[in-house]
């Protein structure tokens, strides 16, 4: 698969071994996804990430893990430990065969066991490695523990989300600061690679998970930088400069949530008429909110008690309807409201529908296919899409130790039987 | 002298906003040169967003537009003016990658879709970021990085249970779009290497974010189930959460995992009897009483500070950190160490804060230069990039075109 394809994608003429776990997972499905042949090295008995939820029909089995299938399509699935004399040597094979290795271990394990930059380069001079850790591969943090919850906090992201009276939060489900690093990680490889088109020079990359997410929450330190005041905390509100009053971005539908903010002056005024026009035809606005002059109006020079009192009828009068019920008018009347989406609301959404955003990938050894996204980019020329599923623990063993490194099935089995692979 | 990776690449972005102008302003952090086209007849609307450097609120003073817009070339033109599209067409001739982030279908109605960049440029790559992409019927639907929060799922699973669907950092997905948009970019500069052919990209800002979530889509179509707000809470670990400290707005964060780091934990907080306890002995006991655990570990970080809770902890071999602000930032040891903040010198505001690539790259360092004047670069794009007589600029720029 890995040659037939070199000529119709953007990356399919590089390989990509990928050694990482949950933060670095989603950088080898991002290459491969452009038609990276990506291998996914595994420790013998599978990746310990293999053990988060949720589970394909609520089965805890690390070959249904939805969170590992979820980031590892474009993956096929290999079972090594390099740290044996038999998995160095499978292991520098692979390596003089790559052109980027994609690490997230602790920085100095990869030294300790003689794989570092510096000892893979003599393996292969134009090798690329990119490695996704917590806080980089040196400084005053390099040593510390962290997770995606730890690293939401030293960031600046964590301080700002939530409500200001209550404790910050996260994210929920999804490993969103490792994810960051992630795509940081494959963008640099891509430049990494194109650089060592011309120079013929591989390098090191090294992405901290921290500076991902900093560089994702940049307002926190600029808005204390510029101003001397710290960002207040508030994510379902816009808090406006230099008054009380907090503009909702949510709120309560029927059935969910929607987002909608008022905007007022020349930039929202025609539209707020056009929403209270709505509102009047179902008889929920009266003179005072009818005689709003919006194009005048501006947020900062009311008291909170009269921004509320006006929020009070949309808020009133879009707990009325169904999330698509106020789609589907907004859309008629030119007013930016858009749904909370759930779930459902994305599988089912029509735009995406109409442009095929969705793709049954087969799971034979299941006997099912499960429905991802398709692509993260639609490119003209090239297609940007999950080639294979993910793979089961050790599935491409005997294609990549066999038939492509030539060990026999007798010796496959003793690595086997060694734990080796 | 070292290098820079894409010193050979050449963008042009008919950008405004975030997801427009750090797609660009990423690449010509990597070295890439990249032009920001701007137009005097129609300030974009970043540059009058603020907060202004010294509350002087001047196009060059507005810190959002400072922020994501370092290092590019900035170049003004009246799009509108009968003699544009001359210079536009030596633009394309001159660049690689051009990188748009109009409404959908926009550039098309200029005459300058991809078919128009074609025939002036066989091998052009244009990057069109709207937030619904350029087909479907929602394609000319209009919004902004909150509205494509909601869309995309992610403010759906923000927050506690009880709480309302949050925003991280209001819109997130601007932060997710460049970087998606960078990869694209990068890639099909390499396909064209290999091929001589140029494309299109439509990166749909919708389509860029959705991919995050792909475990809460297959959970729903497998399972049926619609991943809800869950808060700080872990499934598998415990204490796992955020919690107060000593001083107003504190808070430090604390994820304890394996036995090994549970038995630690209730060594070094001076509480043993919590592992002797039922209630908290085993990670299902754990999980069971969380709520009560929580109150039992919050009593003690609240007779810290965060960074005493961060350094006692992380002693023990437990992930815990402090919960930083703005100004926690500014002093955080390990991202000076990486001099991750770029203090750069600007004629007009003297200095302000950059920061850097989360991705430090050994033979290829990035660098941030300062933001761009308006029409600050004008001439010497002109006559240094586009190879225009003097004669040439000074009687386009009297007929008003570079406005």
């Amino acid at each position: 698969m890995g040659t037939e394809k070199n000529e119709e994608t953007m990356l399919g003429s590089y390989r990509v071994l990928d050694l990482s776990d949950d933060k670095g997972f989603y950088c080898g499905q991002l290459l491969g996804s452009l038609g990276a042949d990506v291998i996914k090295v595994e420790i013998p008995g599978g990746d310990l990430t293999r053990n988060i939820g949720p589970f394909l029909h609520d089965v805890p089995d690390m070959d249904k893990s939805l969170y590992w299938m979820g980031y590892n399509t474009n993956k096929r699935g290999i079972t090594l430990d390099i740290e044996t004399s038999d998995g160095k040597k499978i292991f520098e094979k692979l390596v003089s065969s790559a052109d980027v290795v994609i690490d997230t271990f602790e920085p100095g394990y990869l030294k300790k066991i003689g794989f570092d930059y510096d000892s893979l380069v003599q393996i292969n001079p134009k090798i690329v490695l990119t490695s996704i850790t917590h806080f980089g591969q040196s400084g005053p943090y390099s040593g510390l523990k962290a997770s995606d919850l730890v690293c939401w906090g030293m960031s600046g992201m964590l301080f700002v989300t939530g409500d200001p009276d209550r404790y910050p939060v996260r994210v929920s489900h999804i490993p969103l600061t490792y994810l960051l690093a992630s795509m940081d990680g494959a963008l640099a490889t891509a430049i990494a690679l194109h650089w060592r088109a011309t120079s013929a020079k591989g390098q090191h990359i090294d992405v901290s998970v921290q500076d991902s997410a900093n560089k994702t929450a940049w307002m926190i330190h600029e808005r204390w930088a510029v101003t001397g005041e710290e960002f207040p905390r508030g994510s379902s509100f816009y808090s406006v400069p230099n008054s009380d009053v907090k503009l909702r971005l949510v709120w309560p539908a029927k059935d969910g949530h929607i987002f909608y903010m008022i905007y007022t002056g020349a930039f929202g005024a025609a539209e707020d008429g056009r929403l209270v026009k709505w509102l009047d035809e179902e008889g929920m606005a009266d003179d005072y909110l009818k005689g709003i002059a919006w194009s005048t109006l501006e947020w900062r020079k009311q008291t909170s008690e009269e921004a509320n009192r006006i929020h009070d009828y949309f808020a009133r009068f879009f707990a009325t309807k169904t999330k698509s019920e106020l789609l589907e008018e907004a859309l008629k009347r030119r007013i930016m409201l858009q749904p909370v989406s759930s779930a459902r609301d994305l599988v089912e959404h029509p735009h995406l529908t109409a442009r095929d955003y969705w793709q049954d990938v087969a799971y034979p050894q299941l006997d099912m296919t499960l429905r991802y996204p398709v692509r993260f980019c639609l490119n003209s020329e090239t297609p940007c899409k999950n080639w294979r599923s993910a793979p089961f623990i050790g599935e491409h063993n005997s294609e990549i130790y066999g038939d492509e490194l030539g060990y026999s099935t007798s010796e496959i089995i003793s690595l086997k039987e060694a734990g080796i692979i | 002298m070292t290098s820079k990776a894409l010193e050979d690449v050449k963008v042009a972005g008919l950008v405004q906003g975030i997801t427009g102008p750090l797609t660009a302003t990423m690449l010509a952090a990597y070295g890439a040169q990249v032009l920001r086209i701007e137009s005097r007849t129609r300030i974009e609307w970043h540059r009058q967003a603020g907060p202004f450097i010294g509350n002087v609120s001047m196009p060059d003073r507005s810190a959002a537009y400072l922020f994501v817009n370092p290092g590019s070339y900035d170049f003004t033109i009246n799009l509108k003016h009968p003699r544009a599209m001359e210079v536009w067409t030596r633009i394309v001739k001159w660049a690689d990658v051009i990188v748009e982030n109009f409404a959908g279908g926009v550039m098309d109605r200029m005459g300058m879709g991809y078919e128009d960049l074609k025939k002036i440029k066989p091998d052009i790559i244009l990057l069109s970021a709207a937030i619904f992409g350029q087909t479907g019927p929602f394609a000319n639907v209009p919004g902004y990085g909150g509205t494509l929060t909601a869309i995309s799922g992610m403010a759906q699973i923000t927050g506690f249970p009880d709480q309302l669907p949050q925003f991280p950092v209001f819109a997130i997905t601007d932060f997710i779009a460049p970087r998606i948009n960078v990869l694209a970019i990068v890639s099909a500069l390499e396909y064209r290497r290999k091929t001589g052919k140029g494309q299109y990209l439509d990166a749909a800002q919708i389509e860029s974010a959705i991919p995050l979530l792909t475990p809460v889509i297959l959970e729903y179509e497998a399972n049926g189930t619609e991943a809800q707000r869950m808060g700080n809470r872990c499934s598998y670990a415990a204490p796992h959460g955020v919690y107060r400290c000593q001083g107003e707005n504190k808070y430090c964060t604390i994820a304890v995992f394996s036995d090994d780091e549970w038995q630690k934990f209730c060594e070094v907080t001076g509480h043993t009897e919590w592992n002797n306890s039922d209630e908290f002995n085993t990670l299902i006991a754990r999980l069971k009483n969380v709520d009560q655990l929580d109150k039992l570990v919050e009593q003690w970080t609240m007779e810290h500070t965060a960074e005493e809770i961060q350094d006692i902890l992380q002693a023990a071999g437990i992930a815990a950190g402090s919960v930083k602000s703005g100004q926690d930032l500014d002093s955080d040891p390990q991202l000076r160490h990486r001099n991750f903040y770029w203090t750069l010198d600007h004629p007009d505001i003297g200095d302000f804060t950059y920061t850097g690539m989360p991705a430090r790259m050994s033979e290829t360092p990035y660098e941030i230069n300062r933001a761009p004047m308006l029409g600050e670069h004008t001439e010497h794009v002109c006559t240094e990039f586009l190879g225009m007589s003097d004669e040439e600029f000074v009687e386009l720029m009297a007929d008003g075109v570079f406005e």
